[in-house]
């Protein structure tokens, strides 16, 4: 089928989305909830395009394309409500650590401080405790955030939801799409919504079984490993120096295809590529978090010979 | 999956709710005690079987909520354990609605109406005397599994619009425990309010003990009740019909049994020509049923206002089966009750109009979709499809002939977004009441997947006449594009508000006339049209005329029939803040435009009222329109859509915030 692109006509596969179309004809797209691997959720709103007939603006990444559409990628509408997605996110969540992000501020200008100063942080689990339908009056000195300290309850991730967009991977990644474990969820409602466990309660305590699917999903950093948070607070984490080696993780006979994230000789993050067939970017507890024993530095002399003492 | 649980026991409280609704647990792996159903020793239960009942989630929580007065941790694993969904994902659903609590409250809650029609009435200063005399609305309570509540503790919450504008000021009592009580009160005064918080409410009535005498008078479509204080004058205190003080009872069409005919007696509504148009439809066959319908040119009720039968005719020919039907009473717009007063009114005739409908489209099963806040609506619809049942009207043999269609009841929890078609169907599948992306569409993939009708109240209600009269009769009433009649719901500062029905063709002006005019003789300032959805007018535009087609051309909207008239004493800017304050509590937070863009709405009014703005107020209303154009573009459903719609109208049709002349057309 056929359909036009900025002007162009472009020619794909019945069900191809108006995405993967521009992709095909070198067309960028920003994208943040969009993933290959998981169920298309379009709620982040990013990648809208015109269609024209539309009353409204489509999202590119699940709309499929039909033929004889007609697609403006960079009409001023879109311009507007790509660079409003933009203001709305930053001024009310931590795009510190979201690649690209701050290219698009650029592209699109936006001006996420027009709103306002951003909000204090909250205090913890204020925002688990919202009432739907319910919230309190604005304060005209600030902008809403979502910000509120991180949460640190167990030793191999943080979960940093001042970070967080609400973009569902994670909740996708834990239950339907992947792991199946659907140890959290989204709950509350309106700017209130946040990812949850049952009752807030932590990580220790619920569902979770630690793969760090979620992890390898979340765009902006709001989940991360225990290594690269403690790293990234120290000023330490340097990607520019870092190496990666493609291995097979050495548990079971899955054998799935691991990669690893050296720094200086040692171990700092394992993940597995998106595009491998069989793990789609999933592993599990022992393949992500379960390398550390290869470099352990204090392993007791005669020992079991996990580690020789310097990690390589 | 396997569900991790942490198995702590539920109460005997809890248990009872729930088993109360799912029956008992038929196994020690779905919550039962071990050993004593015998043939778990080999087998194991759950799985798919359990998990397919995952659209009970939302009546459980409410049976928990309705008993013990919030959802306990312990409640809610064992919901979870019999209906097979992850304790974090009941958990997103449970924190999703108003009317549930996931911490510990009292039992007796008071959500006094602070929208837009009750501040017309007093609301804002009703509330600020409240807090004067019995403290602050409650926000949450301490978290933590069954913390000690007194149980003839009560609280008050501060609530969007209950359904009740024409008997603003408005509450809804929520009584939880063995006494369950649930009601709406109108013409709330605080000492009212104090004595419903302290005093137990009495008992609930149930319809078959309630004296038949008493209730319908035939003289008089109201008042019912006299006494303040017996306990059925709530029954039927929301049933109020001022255009009879104009007109006597005469003909008009959806509201002719209105307080007339018992809406608790089958036989009185048969009497009154009730399941007749069953009978036709089922004489004419689902073909030539669609085609009266889409020859009466009947456009829906709901807000959208999409031709009906268009809809029918693309659910009957999808070969994907089964069908469904939803009959919309989630009722929610601001300023709306008119399906209120159908529902109390005439359930038959919705009850009817459904099996018309699912017969017509090739549905076997229909959900009625109700707001939490319409406990009477609920009951006697819920009458009323027992008694059809019981006379062959419903169930698995209608009339004899072999037709299968049969109505549940599912209520809502206090969530304005779930009248929306498509959360509708995650509300009734039981997960968080969020619109899904279009394509596809209800009528391909709706409840469960499947092809799917969903209509308004009032449309429906249209269809027996329809089907009696032909199509064409009924496309004679009113205008070309706009047949039939309409309920329009008068409130704010009338004289007489209440539900009009009238041919479409009337003006504003007409209806505000019929209403008794302004207040006390005052000035109007400005009229909301459609709801929190809609527009405002201004005093110059009263001559749109309330057709489909007239408001279109007017750049206005019927929405849902809402006519809210405020007088020249009201501060608009505290109803334009009132009006985003509700956007930012009913977006469902799935899509970042409407999510924050609902925020920074409220904020920038709020900003404007207070005097601090950032640039001026013509700065604001800079980002106002921006920040309301991406809303509209962008979001995924109607909510976000339209959140900028009538505040825009008011800024830029009327000029209330700058004082900028008027424009109109
Ligand atoms: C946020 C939102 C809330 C809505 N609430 C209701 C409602 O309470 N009742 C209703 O009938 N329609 C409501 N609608 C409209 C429905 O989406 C749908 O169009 C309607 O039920 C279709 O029925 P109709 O064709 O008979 O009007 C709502 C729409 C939106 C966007
Ligand atoms: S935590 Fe990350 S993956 Fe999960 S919703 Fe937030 S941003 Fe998305
Ligand atoms: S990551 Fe887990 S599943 Fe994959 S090979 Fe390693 S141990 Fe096996
Ligand atoms: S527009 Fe608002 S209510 Fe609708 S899906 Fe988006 S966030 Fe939810
Ligand atoms: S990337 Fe398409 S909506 Fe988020
Ligand atoms: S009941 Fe209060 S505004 Fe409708």
């Amino acid at each position: 089928m056929s359909l036009t692109i900025d002007g162009r006509k472009v020619s794909v596969r019945e069900g191809t989305t108006i995405l993967a179309a521009c992709r095909e004809i070198g067309i960028e797209i920003p994208t943040l909830c969009f993933l290959e691997t998981l169920h298309p959720i379009n709620a982040c709103r990013i990648c809208v395009v015109e269609v024209e007939g539309g009353r409204v603006l489509v999202p590119s990444c699940s709309r499929a394309a039909e033929e004889g559409m007609v697609v403006h990628t960079q009409s001023s509408r879109v311009k507007h409500s790509r660079k409003l997605v933009l203001e709305m996110l930053a001024s009310s969540v931590d795009l510190s650590t979201t690649p690209q992000v701050a290219e698009w501020i650029e592209e699109y200008e936006a001006k996420p401080e027009r709103f306002g100063p951003p909000a204090p942080p909250a205090a913890p689990g204020t925002r688990d405790a919202s009432v739907p339908g319910h919230h309190a009056p604005p304060n005209p000195e600030f902008a809403a955030t979502v910000a509120e300290p991180a949460k640190i309850d167990n030793d191999l991730y943080v979960r940093d939801y001042a970070k967080c967009i609400l973009c569902y991977k994670c909740v996708e990644a834990c239950g339907p799409d992947h792991q199946n474990t659907f140890a959290i969820a989204v709950a509350g409602r309106g700017f209130d919504a946040h990812i949850s466990t049952e009752f807030a309660v932590p990580l220790p305590e619920s569902a979770c079984v630690y793969c760090g699917n979620c992890i390898a999903v979340c765009p902006t950093g709001a989940l991360m490993a225990t290594t690269e948070y403690e790293k990234r607070a120290a000023g330490t984490w340097d990607e520019s120096r870092m190496t990666t080696t493609d291995t097979i993780c050495p548990y079971c006979g899955v054998g799935c295809t691991l990669r690893l994230h050296v720094d200086d000789g040692v171990i700092v993050k394992a993940t597995s590529p998106l595009e491998n067939s069989i793990t789609q970017g999933n592993l599990c507890i022992k393949g992500r978090f379960g390398w550390r024993f290869v470099q352990n530095r204090d392993a007791v002399p005669g020992g079991n010979g996990a580690g020789n003492g310097d990690g390589r | 999956m396997d569900l991790h649980l942490r198995h702590a026991a539920p109460t005997d409280q809890e248990r009872a709710a729930v088993d109360a609704l799912l029956g008992p647990p038929t196994s020690s792996w779905l919550g039962g005690t071990r050993g004593d159903v015998a043939r778990d020793t080999h087998v194991a239960h759950g799985g798919r079987e359990t998990r397919e009942q995952r659209h009970l989630l939302l009546p459980a929580l409410e049976a928990l909520q309705a008993r013990v007065g919030w959802i306990s941790e312990t409640g809610l694993e064992y919901v979870c354990t019999r209906l097979g969904v992850p304790p974090a994902d009941a958990w997103g659903v449970a924190t999703f609605y108003a009317l549930l609590s996931t911490t510990p409250r009292a039992p007796r809650v008071l959500h006094v109406c602070d929208d837009v029609a009750c501040r017309c009435k007093g609301a804002a200063e009703l509330i600020e005397q409240l807090e004067r005399k019995v403290g602050p609305a409650h926000s949450h309570g301490p978290h933590g599994d069954h913390v000690e509540i007194d149980p003839h503790s009560a609280v008050w919450m501060r609530s969007p619009c209950l359904g009740l504008c024409d008997q603003a000021p408005a509450a809804f009592l929520q009584q939880a425990g063995d006494a369950r009580h649930e009601r709406l009160v109108g013409e709330l005064t605080v000492e009212r309010a104090v004595t419903l918080l302290q005093e137990p409410p009495p008992a609930f009535v149930p319809h078959s003990d309630m004296p038949k005498q008493l209730v319908y008078s035939m003289e008089h479509r109201r008042p019912f009740f006299m006494q303040d204080d017996s306990p059925l004058m709530t029954e039927t205190s929301t049933l109020r019909l001022p255009q009879d003080d104009n007109d006597a009872p005469q003909h008009r069409g959806l509201l002719d049994r209105i307080g007339i005919v018992d809406p608790t007696d089958i036989a009185a509504y048969r009497n009154t020509g009730g399941f007749d148009a069953l009978r036709r439809a089922i004489e004419l066959g689902p073909d030539a049923v669609i085609r009266e319908v889409i020859d009466s040119k009947l456009m829906g009720r709901g807000g959208a206002a999409f031709p009906t039968g268009r809809k029918w005719d693309a659910v009957a020919k999808q070969s994907a089966h089964p069908h469904y039907l939803i009959c919309n009473a989630d009722e929610s717009e601001p300023g709306t009750f008119k399906d209120r007063v159908l529902l109390d009114g005439d359930p038959f005739a919705i009850v009817e109009s459904m099996a018309i409908a699912g017969f017509a489209t090739g549905c076997e099963r229909g959900f009625l979709y109700i707001r939490g806040e319409y406990p009477l609506g609920a009951s006697r619809v819920q009458h009323a499809i027992d008694e059809a049942r019981k006379h062959g009207f419903l169930g698995g043999n209608i009339l004899g002939r072999g037709i299968r269609f049969d109505i549940e009841i599912r209520r809502g929890a206090g969530a304005y977004i779930c009248g929306e078609e498509t959360a509708i169907f995650n509300s009734i599948e039981g997960f968080r009441g969020e619109p899904r992306n279009k394509p596809p569409f209800p009528v391909q993939a709706g409840l469960f997947g499947l092809p799917t009708v969903v209509n308004n109240v009032e449309t429906l209600a249209n269809i027996p006449a329809i089907v009696l009269n032909g199509g064409q009769a009924f496309a004679r009433i009113g205008t070309e594009e706009s047949t039939g009649t309409k309920l329009f719901c008068l409130s704010g500062n009338v004289e007489r508000p209440g539900v009009y029905e009238v041919e479409f063709g009337k003006t504003v002006r007409d209806l505000l006339d019929m209403a008794g005019g302004v207040t006390n003789g005052r000035k109007l300032q400005a009229m909301l049209l459609g709801g929190a959805a809609g527009v405002f007018i201004g005093p110059n535009d009263l001559d749109i005329p309330l057709t489909f087609e007239g408001a279109r051309a007017a750049k206005a909207t019927l929405g849902s029939g809402v006519l809210v008239a405020f007088d020249e004493a009201v501060d608009m800017k505290q109803i334009l803040l009132r009006i985003a304050s509700f956007f930012r509590d009913e977006s469902c937070g799935q899509c970042v435009p409407c999510r924050v863009g609902t925020v920074r709405q409220e904020e920038a009014l709020y900003r404007i009222a207070s005097g601090k703005t950032i640039g001026g107020v013509s700065g604001e209303i800079a980002l106002l329109d921006e920040v309301g154009l991406a809303m509209k573009d962008s979001s995924i459903c109607g909510l976000g859509q339209t959140a900028y719609a009538a505040i825009e109208s008011a800024i830029h049709r009327v000029g209330l915030l700058n004082g900028k002349s008027e424009i109109h057309i």
